[in-house]
């Protein structure tokens, strides 16, 4: 019977106080346009693509952003440049599919592909959710400010030979027998 | 009052019209609520407030209700609407016919010869309830004996049968 | 004519205007207390805090399309909204305002109350019917149980009152608690009749027959413009009702002390009911259906049989 009465009444009466009591508590949220909220630097919203130190594209086409992206919404074609680098010639995201979930970040070899904590990308027409490697590419590198992938990468490019990366040793001539 | 009394009278047997020729079972249901909550006024305008209320509570508001939920239960489609309407077109009609006439011949000879049945005052709750439990209280007591032996034997049908129970 | 007495025209028009006006803004009411106790906002933009929020809703109510389907029963499709507000408002022709607001003052007000309350049933398990809708039906289902199941303990709730006042006359029962309310004497009457007013008007955490969560919106699922808006301010009108019925029976009604007029300790008294409704609403969880239904019977039913009981010894006792 104690038990009954403490299940029905007591338990009830505590919750309702609780929730009572939030009368008197500053509202979690904010006027949102009138009043921006404060976004985390590290939360995923609209995603740009970022340049190396140098001012180059970062993107080397490798399609892992494409093959990891849940909904298909980033497609792109290889293209090269006479130097020998790898560059998209079309790198475009439908960001209409787009759920900001950033698994093409996590995937992208090179830090090109980075999310930024904009989310305010709300168009009249369906066709400019759509956005174009010139939309997307910014002049900065992003969150990563000295990364350059020709620089540290063995891949061989005009200025650069193998070998000639950082950290990377001379390539060992096969043919040689010398120890 | 008068006047209240004639309609709320033909509304009632208007409607019970209704639930007799009316094909589809909800809306011959919807007829007999109306009825009777018109048979309701009829109880308020004879001075029976008490009786006109319980008519509502008890009958409209509760039987009718369980009626309305069997017939949920019981999902009737277009058919059974086709079934009622080829019994009722038939001659089936013509025997009750004859019978519920001579009813209400015998009814209106009756009537005819009561003088003065109009209501000179209301009953109250109060008279109501000292009657109920001062010259009637047998009848109520049987009557309550006999709703309980209900509810047992409703319960004993209900109960899930088997080991396993306490 | 034009003067404050029981079921005077001004008497009759202000409390129907007053209270449908009071049930509309209650759709505003409820959504900026939720949102306070949620530690949000709310809908605060329309109009001075947004009060104007609810004429927004009533031009959005009033222009949809107002839409039958057309697998439903168009008849009891269409009866169905409306019996709920006539019934609810009906029943709002017994409550006992002030001494001198009120449309009639009946001898057997309580029962009428009941008799009202009862044939809402009607109106949700119609709607639930005729919506031809598996949801629907089941939402109806639920609706026609727990309405016929909560009815019961809440008249008997009512009959201690009904025993301590001697009169089942509203007017009557409030002018008897002049020298004390009867919540002192029938605490647990009080809790029944509350539990059961909120189970009655199917009001969260009683929303089983319209749970969004499970099915839908139960039986107004098919429901859209401005039927659905009459289930809407149907529900928000038994709100207000339940509310001025607790206030009435246990809480003294008009009476208080004299700084202030009769009306003004009415709607005191009743409009902390309604934001203990809407707190409710904020604080509680669903029980489940089959827990809803043995709690009732087996828990309510026989304690307010118990109250009623104890109440008629004692009354007897003292005489």
């Amino acid at each position: 019977m104690f038990r009954l009465i403490k299940d029905t009444l007591l338990s009830q009466a505590v919750t309702l106080w609780g929730v009572f009591r939030k009368l008197f508590v500053k509202a979690d949220t904010v006027q949102y346009p009138d009043e921006q909220p404060y976004m985390f630097p590290r939360w995923r919203g609209r995603i740009i693509l970022s340049r190396d130190p140098d001012g180059e594209e970062r993107c080397v086409a490798c399609n892992l952003c494409a093959v990891a992206c849940p909904v298909d919404c980033i497609a792109l074609q290889k293209a090269e440049t006479e130097d020998g680098r790898w560059y998209p010639e079309f790198f475009r995201i439908n960001f209409s599919r787009c759920i900001m979930c950033g698994f093409c970040e996590e995937a992208c070899p090179t830090n090109a592909i980075q999310l930024t904590p904009d989310f305010e990308m709300a168009e009249y027409v369906r066709q400019d959710m759509v956005w174009e490697k010139e939309d997307l590419l910014i002049d900065g590198v992003g969150k990563y400010h000295d990364y350059n992938f020709y620089r540290v990468a063995g891949k061989q490019v005009a200025g650069k030979d193998k070998g000639e990366a950082l950290n990377e040793a001379e390539p060992v001539d096969v043919r040689s027998l010398l120890p | 009052m008068t006047l209240l009394f004639y309609l709320a009278g033909a509304v009632a047997v208007i409607a019970t019209i209704g639930v007799i020729v009316q094909t589809n079972i909800v809306h011959a249901l919807i007829y007999l609520i109306l009825s009777l909550l018109a048979v309701a006024v009829i109880f308020y305008t004879l001075g029976a407030p008490l009786a006109a209320m319980l008519e509502a509570i008890v009958y409209a508001g509760a039987i009718m209700v369980l009626f309305l939920f069997v017939i949920m239960m019981l999902n009737l489609g277009q058919n059974t609407r086709q079934q009622e309407r080829v019994w009722l077109a038939g001659r089936g009609w013509v025997l009750p016919a004859l019978l519920a006439a001579v009813l209400l011949a015998q009814l209106l000879y009756v009537l005819g010869g009561v003088e003065g049945m109009s209501a000179a005052e209301q009953v109250g709750v109060m008279a109501v309830g000292t009657r109920l439990f001062g010259p009637y209280v047998l009848a109520v007591e049987l009557a309550s004996i006999l709703l309980l032996a209900g509810l047992v034997s409703a319960y004993h049908l209900a109960r899930k049968t088997g080991s396993g129970e306490e | 004519m034009f003067s404050f007495a029981v079921g005077s025209a001004l008497s009759i028009a202000s409390i129907l205007l007053v209270v449908i006006v009071l049930a509309a803004m209650l759709i505003w009411v409820e959504r900026r207390l939720l949102s306070f106790w949620q530690e949000r906002l709310g809908p605060n933009r329309v109009g001075w805090f947004g009060i104007m929020q609810v004429v927004a809703d009533m031009i959005k109510i009033f222009t949809k399309e107002d839409w039958v389907p057309p697998f439903a029963d168009r008849l009891t499709f269409v009866l169905a909204p409306a019996i709920i507000m006539i019934v609810v408002l009906m029943s709002f022709a017994v409550i006992p305002f002030t001494p001198e607001v009120g449309v009639i003052d009946s001898n057997i007000g309580v029962l009428f109350v009941l008799a009202m309350a009862s044939l809402g049933a009607y109106s949700v398990m119609l709607g639930g019917l005729s919506s031809n809708n598996k949801y629907a039906l089941l939402g109806s289902l639920r609706a026609a149980a727990q309405m016929v199941s909560y009815e019961v303990f809440m008249g008997i709730s009512l009959l201690g009152v009904v025993v301590l006042a001697g009169s089942f006359n509203l007017r009557e029962i409030v002018e008897t608690q002049a020298d004390g309310w009867y919540i002192a004497p029938q605490c647990i009457g009080f809790l029944i009749f509350l539990i059961a007013g909120v189970a009655e008007s199917h009001r969260l955490p009683f929303d089983i027959p319209e749970a969004e969560q499970e099915i839908c919106a139960g039986y107004h699922t098919e429901y859209s413009g401005m039927k659905f808006g009459m289930f809407f301010v149907g529900e928000y009108l038994g709100l207000v009702l339940i509310s001025s019925l607790i206030t009435v029976l246990f809480f003294g009604g008009w009476l208080g002390p004299a700084f202030l007029p009769p009306i003004v300790w009415f709607s005191l008294k009743a409009g902390i009911f309604i934001a203990f409704f809407i707190l409710m609403r904020a604080a509680l969880p669903r029980p489940r259906y089959d827990q809803l239904m043995s709690y009732g019977w087996l828990f309510l039913l026989p304690l307010s049989l118990l109250n009623l009981l104890v109440t008629g010894a004692v009354v007897l006792g003292t005489m």
